[in-house]
């Protein structure tokens, strides 16, 4: 092939998706939705999809299909919660740090945000769950504040901001440790703080959460395109007449709350938050007004197929989804970590 | 005149790179800031530019001081072209250009007729027009600086600021560039200010000449009255003859070699 045409083939490939962004994004949702009402079906007990489609609707008196919806359904919402706010999350921090190796987990936000919300949880034991975000959000705004001062000396490079927050991530799960080691919590709870899981999740969990996604990605959304304009360097951006600065901090403290609600309620699960943009960006090209939403599609799908695939190795036996995200993300970083370092 | 820095002291952290600088941008004129290397001149372009706010003294932007209005009220005033450009990956040249609407525009608001018309002008002008569905990363470098320039113009100012315009360009390009800001100048009644390293260039195209050196003003004024071999050897300490050019009339200073400032005696 000469080099033109393979130059129209790749402008071809690349503007399919950029043309119809909205057809290719609705198959995404479709997908989403096909596989959430799969996930409903599978498990210990077999129901048929029909039946679970019509248990969810109200519209049977199958009691096996209303246990498992009972049970599933918040699971299933959770994932899809947590998966939209992990990618958001990430896909906003990629974005203002303009560094591909940005993303919550990366930059010590998951394990300050598990670390303080363990601490509130033990700390105070009778405390309402609905407590465990704000302190998810203190801890992941210490954890975010510290990688700052400690890899910021006169700018700092991606491959050093994602080394410093490894080194606090694993200050913070040393932390965790120590927590599980003084007050040893029955083995689910220690892997869901540990690894990140949505087993024996409840619909009060999916409360916890629904507010902050409901009204933080809207406006991330709104705001994409200040994200495309910081992306253009500090210089343009602020000659465009954005105040970066301050945009900056606002659009980070949205992501970092982002990352803390998925924490509290469903611990630290890993690097959902760093490859669904980079898939986002792939399919979608740059433009956040794409590629957000997109992103985080894919971190529902992630999610999904993170907790089917914990359920559905070994049953019963349930391997936590944030161990599941991590088999698969951690190659993904290395090689990403590679590729920038160059 | 609407753009001025009126005594301003000019530092990054606590390193002072220009002190008690004074100068006003004339209106409807090509102006340039000249100097070696570490004089201050993009130092001062961002200051007027409100990138840089001064330590001491202030910048005006149509009688008020640039610190004290918002940046979006600026953008809408002046447009700034930075040195260092980031390409956003795969974007196409509308798209970009379309960035220069951002002052404008609100969140939720969408595109105007007005800014379609503006972004169409700009793209126009600019000859960026036919290249509108191309891919920003694979023009060339003056086809992508003119790319650029379509983006300030949609800014829709009459101030324009360039950092450095040509620098890494082929000279063809320069040519390219420059020869694209000149018209501007006339025929849209632009007002340029930009950074130039090159004396000649700035010699060709400026009306107006700022040389600077060492964070101050050394001298202005137009290019016949700045660039005489005193002030290059003061300033780039090079010794230099100033000739006319030979098709335009300009002053054009060619550098000597060590072997030939023997033969030239003062300022011959």
């Amino acid at each position: 092939m000469t080099s033109t045409a393979i130059l129209a083939q790749h402008v071809r490939r690349t503007s399919l998706a950029k043309r119809h962004p909205a057809i290719l994004m609705g198959s995404l949702g479709v997908l989403a939705i096909v596989l959430s009402f799969y996930s409903l079906s599978v498990g210990a007990t077999d129901v048929s999809m029909g039946d679970v489609f019509n248990a969810v609707i109200g519209n049977t008196s199958d009691q096996a299909a209303q246990i498992v919806v009972q049970f599933q359904l918040p699971r299933v919402l959770l994932a899809w919660l947590v998966g939209i706010a992990l990618a958001v999350s990430g896909g906003v921090m990629q974005g203002v740090i303009r560094n591909p190796l940005a993303a919550p987990d990366v930059v010590g936000v998951t394990k300050g945000a598990g670390f303080a919300g363990m601490l509130l949880l033990l700390a105070i034991p009778g405390i309402p769950v609905f407590a465990v975000v704000p302190a998810a959000f203190v801890g992941g705004l210490v954890a975010a504040a510290l990688v700052y001062l400690l890899a910021y000396r006169r700018g700092a490079t991606p491959v050093r901001i994602a080394l410093v927050g490894i080194a606090v991530s694993a200050a913070f799960e040393a932390g965790i440790r120590f927590l599980l080691v003084r007050n040893p919590l029955d083995v689910s709870a220690a892997l869901i703080w540990l690894t990140g899981s949505l087993f024996g999740r409840s619909m009060s969990s999916v409360l916890q959460i629904l507010p902050w996604v409901l009204v933080l990605v809207p406006l991330i959304v709104i705001w994409a395109r200040k994200l495309d304009v910081l992306g253009l360097g500090d210089d343009l951006a602020a000659g465009l007449g954005e105040p970066v600065e301050k945009t900056r901090r606002v659009l980070l403290l949205f992501a970092v709350a982002l990352a803390s609600a998925a924490v509290a309620v469903s611990g630290t699960i890993g690097f959902v938050g760093l490859i669904a943009p980079h898939m986002a960006r792939r399919v979608f090209g740059g433009r956040h007004l794409a590629s957000i939403p997109s992103a985080a599609l894919f971190g529902v799908l992630l999610m999904l197929f993170a907790d089917m695939i914990g359920r559905g190795l070994a049953p019963p036996l349930e391997i936590p989804a944030g161990l599941v995200t991590a088999v698969v993300g951690g190659p993904y970083f290395l090689y990403l970590l590679v590729k920038t370092g160059k | 005149m609407r753009l001025q820095a009126q005594g301003v002291q000019l530092a990054y952290d606590q390193k002072v790179i220009a002190q008690d600088l004074t100068l006003t941008i004339p209106d409807g004129k090509v102006s340039v800031l000249i100097g070696p290397n570490g004089s201050g001149k993009s130092t001062a372009l961002r200051a007027l530019a409100r990138l840089l706010p001064p330590a001491k003294g202030s910048v005006i932007l149509d009688g008020k001081s640039i610190q004290d209005t918002p940046t979006k009220e600026v953008a809408r005033l002046l447009a700034i072209l930075p040195q260092v450009l980031v390409t956003p990956e795969s974007i196409s040249v509308e798209d970009l250009v379309w960035f220069g609407r951002h002052p404008h525009r609100t969140s939720l608001k969408v595109p105007s007729q007005a800014d379609k018309e503006t972004v169409e002008w700009a793209m126009e002008v600019t000859s960026t027009a036919e290249l509108r569905h191309q891919h920003v990363d694979q023009l060339s470098g003056g086809q992508r600086q003119r790319v650029w320039i379509a983006l300030c113009l949609a800014q829709g100012t009459d101030l324009i600021l360039l950092d450095e315009p040509t620098t890494y360009l082929d000279v063809a390009y320069q040519l390219e560039v420059l020869d694209l800001l000149h018209q501007l100048n006339q025929e849209q009644g632009k007002t340029v200010a930009m950074v130039l390293h090159d004396f000649n260039m700035a010699a060709e195209y400026a009306d107006h000449v700022f040389v600077m050196k060492s964070g101050s003003l050394v001298t202005q004024g137009t290019p016949e009255d700045v660039f005489t071999c005193d002030t290059i050897r003061d300033v780039f300490g090079v010794e230099s003859k100033v000739v006319p050019h030979p098709v335009s009339g300009k002053p054009m200073c060619i550098p000597l070699r060590a072997g030939l400032r023997a033969q030239l005696l003062g300022c011959a």
